[in-house]
């Protein structure tokens, strides 16, 4: 170990200079001996449960065969034909879809307007304004559910309260199959947009002031200066942020979790959820694994599509 | 507890308390990371999951030398404990369901008493919905909720499920019947076609007289006393569940005390139970709770008895049957809804209802009839 440390600046001149075989030379064996410890690591805690996820999900791994390792049976791709076949699973996935292309660009426009006006010229106390829209982020949600559970209450909460005053009836927030999944939408974006909101803040204070300055010479309007100066400076920070939110909403699962346990009648129930009642509740260890290869899917699928619609408008630009 | 350590000094209990909704997952993994306590409560709906996990002990050993037996306790209760043959669990408080009604209102449709059986109930229900008028009706039956279809059919004879818990019986003649006679309610619009989440309150809506009858729990004795008006805290009552000829059964519920699997203090453990199944034990605790005692002797005391609402329970509880006992019977439960709601809102007819429901709890119940196979094949062969 010390000899290859020894030669290290002598080998490091070296293949400045000329390509090498990358497992080649005592510079390279050192190198691999430092990444040997977290490789291992993600290969025994990442890729180890995947594999053997996949595993799971090829087989009816379930409560008898907890009890009973010799009862698990290979059924091949049965799971996911299972799922395909199942109202609930395309309930959830509706529901899951909901969230992420409802919730999430929801999310981004929140947090983008409020970085905005956090990082206005006129706004004052610009660190209280940034702690007071982090806060709901580091927040334990099951606190805030709690409040969150006072407010949505339909007949003294505070939201219903505030509606009445403008003649808007009562409304079962949590209770009303129409109106749950908005009101988990409403906490989730809340909850969660104080994260992104920081992103954006540290991307528009990388926006070069002469780029601004140089608009207001060419007389261009508010609007005009965001549509055309900070949004396109923001591109990279935006594809950063939007593909995170969406693959977080993706897989929402504890605001329903607390909030409604994916009722009322199923109408806020996601993928996530599914998969955590099929496996935790039920025991279906083998489908919620093929629940969650499907969700993986497709989140890649979604993920993908961000990045090509990105790549294809810098393209165009 | 402070009672039993001092009886027993050599033994100190710790007790831990958990809110029921987060009670089944706390122990599931407990049971998986090996931290069970030595002594639990235990839904007596979970006892076949877990039973079937081998997370429980077998108490059979245990009862065959003591004082407590299946005949101290409500026969239908002491069965939701028993698992292929073995007990695994103490009843400690029981739950059932019966009718809650309103005296005035059957009393201003001509009846002094609740009917017992199901002819003379909807003959009653019929008169409460004639005299109240539109938008009146005799009971309300959440659609969303599986209890009442599911009692119906045990008091009908239906097994529910068929071949050691390995196919539904739901198109067997004696659910169909029931089934018949549960859709009917609905259809001569004896009850509304509405679940729990369309009804704001149904404490008001009782008040009010929507309807006069409820089928529901203990509970629901507290809620009641505070939630109705003054004015009717004389006017409401309990009765048995009404069968298809005379009294009927309604489903066997409530907790059981436990030993868990690799508890270290078996004997400890067991003086623990036993001390807590006391009938002097039980009465302090349903004064405490409002949980009813399982243990016969408790319902001699006075209190339990000399109140008519609490003595239906009583009555009930001397005739209940257990639900099956296999681990996806909740699961089950929630498609008997499921397939009696789109029945009820003429989705489908009841015969394909009854269909679907067998077609879809045969392919939940598949591993088990595998099982089952495997099991008849190993024993051939040995």
């Amino acid at each position: 170990m010390s000899a290859g440390v020894g030669v290290a600046p002598a080998a490091a001149v070296d293949a400045g200079g000329a390509k090498r075989a990358p497992l080649a030379g005592p510079q390279a064996r050192a190198g691999l001996a430092l990444a040997l410890p977290s490789v291992a690591l993600i290969l025994v805690f990442f890729f180890g449960p995947v594999l053997y996820g996949a595993w799971l999900s090829l087989t009816d791994f379930d409560i008898y065969a907890l009890a009973d390792p010799s009862s698990v049976r290979f059924i091949g791709l049965g799971n996911y034909a299972h799922a395909f076949a199942e109202t609930d699973f395309w309930n959830a996935l509706r529901i899951t879809l909901v969230y992420a292309f409802v919730g999430a660009p929801i999310s981004v426009a929140v947090s983008l307007a409020a970085a905005l006006l956090v990082d206005a010229k006129t706004t004052r106390w610009k660190p209280f304004f940034r702690a007071v829209y982090f806060a709901p982020v580091v927040t334990t949600l099951v606190a805030v559910a709690i409040v969150w559970r006072y407010l949505y209450q339909p007949q003294y909460g505070l939201v219903n309260a505030f509606l009445a005053k403008f003649g808007i009836p009562r409304v079962d927030w949590l209770g009303d199959p129409h109106w749950a999944l908005p009101a988990i939408l409403v906490l989730a974006v809340w909850k969660n947009f104080g994260y992104n909101l920081l992103i954006f803040v540290a991307g528009l204070q990388n926006v070069p002031r002469e780029l601004h300055e140089a608009a207001e010479l060419d007389g261009a309007r508010a609007w005009q200066k965001f549509w055309n100066v900070t949004l396109p400076e923001l591109a990279p920070v935006f594809l950063f942020v939007s593909v995170t939110t969406v693959i977080n909403y993706f897989q929402l699962f504890a605001e329903p979790y607390v909030m409604t346990q994916g009722g009322p009648l199923k109408s806020t129930n996601s993928l996530v959820l599914l998969m955590y009642e099929q496996g935790f509740r039920w025991w279906r260890l083998g489908y919620a694994a093929a629940l969650a290869f499907i969700l993986f899917a497709v989140i890649l699928v979604a993920t993908a599509a961000q990045m090509w619609l990105q790549q294809r408008r810098e393209r165009a630009a | 507890m402070r009672d039993f350590e001092r009886e027993h000094p050599g033994i100190r209990v710790q007790v831990q308390q958990i809110p029921w909704t987060a009670a089944h997952e706390k122990l599931l993994t407990a049971h998986v990371g090996g931290s069970l306590p030595d002594v639990g409560q235990l839904g007596n709906s979970w006892i076949s999951e877990f039973g079937t996990l081998k997370a429980l002990v077998p108490l059979d050993p245990w009862l065959a030398h003591g004082a407590l037996g299946r005949d101290a306790y409500f026969g239908g209760i002491w069965d939701t404990n028993v698992l292929d043959g073995v007990t695994y669990g103490v009843p400690w408080y029981v739950d059932t369901r019966l009718l809650f009604y309103r005296k005035d209102m059957l009393a201003r449709a001509g009846y002094s008493s609740m009917p017992t059986d199901w002819r003379g109930w909807k003959a009653c229900l019929r008169a409460i919905k004639e005299h109240g008028g539109p938008g009146r009706y005799g009971i309300f039956l959440p659609t969303n909720e599986w209890m009442t279809p599911v009692v119906l059919g045990l008091q009908a004879g239906s097994p529910l499920l068929a071949d050691g818990g390995t196919r539904g019986a739901f198109q067997e003649p004696e659910f169909r019947r029931a089934f018949e006679f549960y859709l009917g309610i609905f259809r001569d619009k004896l009850a509304p076609a509405i679940g729990f989440n369309e009804i704001a309150n149904k404490y008001q809506e009782l008040s009010r007289g929507t309807f006069a009858m409820m089928v529901t729990g203990p509970w629901e004795l507290g809620e009641f006393t505070r939630r109705l008006p003054d004015s009717l805290q004389t006017q409401w009552s309990t009765a048995v569940m009404p069968g298809p000829n005379g009294p009927g059964a309604s489903f066997a519920g409530g907790s059981s005390l436990v030993m868990f699997h690799g508890t270290r203090h078996p004997a400890e453990a067991w003086e623990l139970v036993k001390f807590l199944s006391r009938p002097e034990q039980q009465v302090r605790f349903w004064r405490l709770t409002g949980d009813l005692p399982a243990r016969r002797e408790a319902w001699a005391d006075t209190v339990l008895t000399a109140d008519e609402r609490t003595r239906a329970f009583g009555d009930q509880l001397t005739h209940t049957v257990p639900c099956p006992m296999v681990p996806e019977w909740e699961e089950i439960a929630t498609r008997v809804y499921e397939q009696a709601d789109r029945a009820i809102r003429g989705a489908t007819s009841a015969d394909s209802a009854l269909a679907t429901l067998d077609r879809l709890v045969d392919k939940m119940l598949e591993k088990r009839r595998w099982l089952a196979s495997r099991r008849a094949a190993g024993a051939k062969k040995s």
